[in-house]
């Protein structure tokens, strides 16, 4: 469904990538890390302009891409959350406010809202272990979670569009 | 040299071998068999499967403190091998058994039963219970196409079907997708194998140890048309059939058995038992007046004309080419295979000539290929929605076939095959191997060109096992160069010579698999022994050294077939009913 989304301009961005690369297939996963980055995520259609540039099987690519964890095949959202799962946020309780976060928004990790606002990912330690349990939108750091207030953290302004 | 031989001992046996052995082949050629399960090497081919990821071959190195891969170890000077200490015995024993905590135990009615490395090394290794439970089951669709059925639950991820269609075919219709309990061999995107690049070629099931790949069955389909008093039921054998399926029944490989097949086809029920071979004649007679055409025009100074001509038989290179060439599909011969040739004339010559309607008729191939499989369900091979030939079975499925239905195989006698769809040459025998295309295209275009006699038919450059071989023939002092090709990741380089300009041949003949259709998908598994296909393919020469007539052209009952109802070779009716076109995918 969001293969139809690729706009010309956005497959013109893959392949400048590529040939960039020379189209080297020994190039492959920085030529997908560089191109996420640009897209946000890898749809089927751009693999496949990816394995048509190098001169590689689209399995080549797709292995590569459902490997690596970083490389995701479903766009973002607009405000990516990251729920700790690290040693210590874990203890503290960090999966309750993964529970809770899925609930609010209805959605699994590795999944989008539909209405394309959040995405969910989980992550091991930000760094920041003396917050636990911690979670982060938009790369802000929300330390001492309570799944109380997950909602409200969720529904504030910064997020609303 | 003898600075090269490294010295160790193998379970205290003394062994010399070159440097770079691994000690797998090291402990082979003292007589000790490793067990293996991932591995699969065949020489003299690219292939060389060794992942060392199942680690069933782990044996104990003297001063090594883990237990190290046999398969993908090599000998070092003063090594201490042991090959079956109880650790080793231990080691492989857990290891079997977790492989089998992820894997159905569904044996009795797998297609593989009987014929499966997985359960091989569960006898050998003596496992009477898995004591792992839980853990994650996967549970995968099965994946069934016309030719191939993929069944992952089944696949313990050796990975070598894998390494057959990316490395050995250059193909990649499947590959390693996912990680962790998630990890299976697939096409790309969750997309079925029908969906894909994939050429059917069957190589991936020629190797799988265990169920997880396997043909599409079409035994039941048979013997419910065989038991049918309304239909005609009539079968034609392709040549690399006959080399292979004695092994089934316990002769050596490279048993030539032809009579005896053939009476356990008429056992089977068949009305009339052809041979594929009467039409690879015809082939000749077609591919080989194209060729001249073709050759001539160029010679006469024609640029347009588009040589190299390649060869067409096999139904695995030309999906290959139609996916991976569209642009040049005006290189392949329009010849249509043998399998269609002589569907096509048996249900237009023969059905005449015997006064039944082409429905009534039912023709059976038994194949060493499973892309043949594929090549019947074309839809330019029909006649209102008719098949020329209505399906196709694997030599494998021939052979579970005869022991379903009781026929004792060894004690058959010899029979012959039926006229006039049954009579052939020892061109047309040799089709099944490596370059016997070739050869035979040789035979017949030096006759037709030159008007001479061929001296000696033999033309044995164009002959072994070498993946891409060459040779020159003089044709009334034309060179012709030609070259043979097994492997379509050959064949692809041939194509990519001749997209650059850089191709010197004439004609070239491919055929997909390993050492030719004698190591066809549908063929008696090798399991990993190539020394096998090569046997089948001295059982092919052997025919064809002993046959009386050895060039198309002589074929009495060919040049009848064009008094009677062809004409002469590309003509009209020629052309409608033995000639095709190729679509780009």
């Amino acid at each position: 469904m969001e293969n139809n989304k690729i706009s010309c301009e956005a497959l013109a961005k893959v392949k400048a990538i590529c040939s960039a690369h020379n189209n080297d297939a020994g190039e492959l996963i920085n030529i997908l890390h560089e191109t996420q980055n640009t897209l946000g995520y890898l749809p089927h259609e751009v693999q496949s302009l990816v394995a048509e540039c190098l001169g590689v099987p689209a399995t080549r690519v797709n292995g590569v891409v459902s490997f690596y964890a970083f490389f995701t095949e479903k766009p973002k959202g607009k405000h990516p959350i990251s729920v700790c799962l690290g040693t210590a946020c874990y203890v503290r309780g960090s999966e309750k406010v993964l529970d809770e976060v899925k609930k609010v928004l209805g959605i699994e990790v590795g999944e989008t809202t539909p209405d394309g606002r959040f995405s969910l990912d989980c992550l091991r330690c930000v760094g920041a272990c003396g917050l636990a349990p911690v979670m982060t939108i938009d790369g802000k750091v929300y330390g001492n979670v309570d799944p109380k207030n997950v909602k409200k953290i969720l529904e504030s302004d910064e997020y609303k569009d | 040299m003898e600075q090269n031989k490294i010295n160790l001992t193998i379970d205290n046996i003394p062994v010399s071998v070159e440097k770079g052995t691994t000690i797998l082949d090291a402990a082979k050629a003292c007589g000790i068999e490793i067990p293996t399960l991932c591995h699969l090497n065949l020489k003299g081919t690219c292939v060389n499967n060794r992942p060392a990821s199942c680690r069933m071959c782990v044996v104990e190195v003297a001063g090594r403190r883990n237990l190290a891969p046999a398969c993908a170890t090599t000998v070092m000077e003063g090594m201490e091998v042991r090959t079956s200490s109880m650790r080793v015995i231990n080691a492989r024993k857990t290891i079997l058994e977790l492989i089998l905590s992820n894997h159905p135990h569904d044996c009795l009615t797998c297609g593989k039963s009987g014929n499966c490395e997985l359960q091989d090394l569960a006898r050998k290794l003596n496992v009477k219970e898995v004591p792992y439970d839980g853990g994650e089951v996967s549970c995968y669709a099965v994946d069934k196409t016309v030719s191939i059925v993929r069944d992952m639950n089944k696949c313990i991820l050796c990975r070598r079907c894998e390494t057959m269609c990316n490395e050995y075919q250059s193909v990649g219709a499947i590959g390693s997708m996912n990680r962790g309990f998630d990890t299976t061999v697939a096409p790309a995107f969750g997309k079925n194998l029908a969906d894909t690049d994939c050429t059917y070629c069957g190589q991936c099931v020629a190797v799988c140890p265990v169920g997880a790949l396997t043909e599409v069955d079409n035994t039941s389909r048979l013997l419910k048309d065989l038991a049918d008093p309304e239909k005609i039921v009539v079968v034609q054998t392709a040549p690399a059939v006959r080399a292979a399926l004695g092994e089934e029944f316990g002769y050596p490989a490279g048993t030539s058995v032809t009579g005896k097949m053939v009476a356990a086809l008429r056992q089977l029920g068949f009305k009339y038992v052809f041979d594929t071979d009467f039409a690879a004649d015809l082939t000749i007679m077609e591919e080989g007046s194209e060729l001249l055409g073709r050759l001539g025009a160029y010679l006469e100074g024609d640029k347009s004309v588009k040589l190299p001509i390649l060869t067409s038989c096999c139904p695995a290179w030309v999906n290959f080419f139609e996916h991976q060439f569209p642009d040049m599909l005006n290189y392949p011969s329009t010849a249509r295979s043998p399998q269609q040739m002589f569907g096509s004339i048996a249900k237009t010559y023969w059905a005449e000539k015997i006064g039944a309607p082409r429905e009534k008729i039912v023709v059976v191939s038994i194949m060493p290929c499973l892309a043949k499989k594929f090549e019947c369900e074309r839809d330019e091979f029909k006649t209102n929605g008719n098949p020329d030939v209505d399906y196709s079975l694997s030599t494998r499925e021939l052979a579970s076939l005869i022991k379903e239905a009781n026929i004792d195989f060894k004690a058959l006698q010899d029979a012959d095959f039926d006229a006039p769809l049954g009579e052939s040459t020892g061109a047309a025998v040799i089709f099944g191997a490596t370059g016997g295309v070739m050869e035979a295209a040789l035979r017949t275009a030096y006759e037709l060109y030159t008007g001479k006699t061929l001296a000696k038919v033999d033309f044995t450059a164009v002959r072994g096992f070498e993946g891409v071989r060459e040779a020159s023939v003089n044709l009334n002092g034309t060179t012709v160069k030609v070259a043979v090709a097994y492997g379509l990741a050959n064949a692809r380089r041939l194509m990519e010579d001749i997209k650059a300009g850089r191709s010197e041949y004439h004609a070239i003949e491919v055929m997909a698999c390993p050492g030719g259709c004698i190591g066809g998908g549908g063929q008696p598994l090798h399991h990993g022994d190539f020394d096998i296909v090569k046997a089948r393919s001295k059982a092919l020469y052997g025919e064809d050294a002993a046959k009386p007539v050895r060039k198309s052209h002589e074929n009495p009952y060919i040049q009848k077939l064009y008094e009677e109802y062809l004409g002469k070779p590309l003509s009209e009716k020629a052309h409608a009913l033995l000639h095709t076109h190729y679509f780009a995918k």
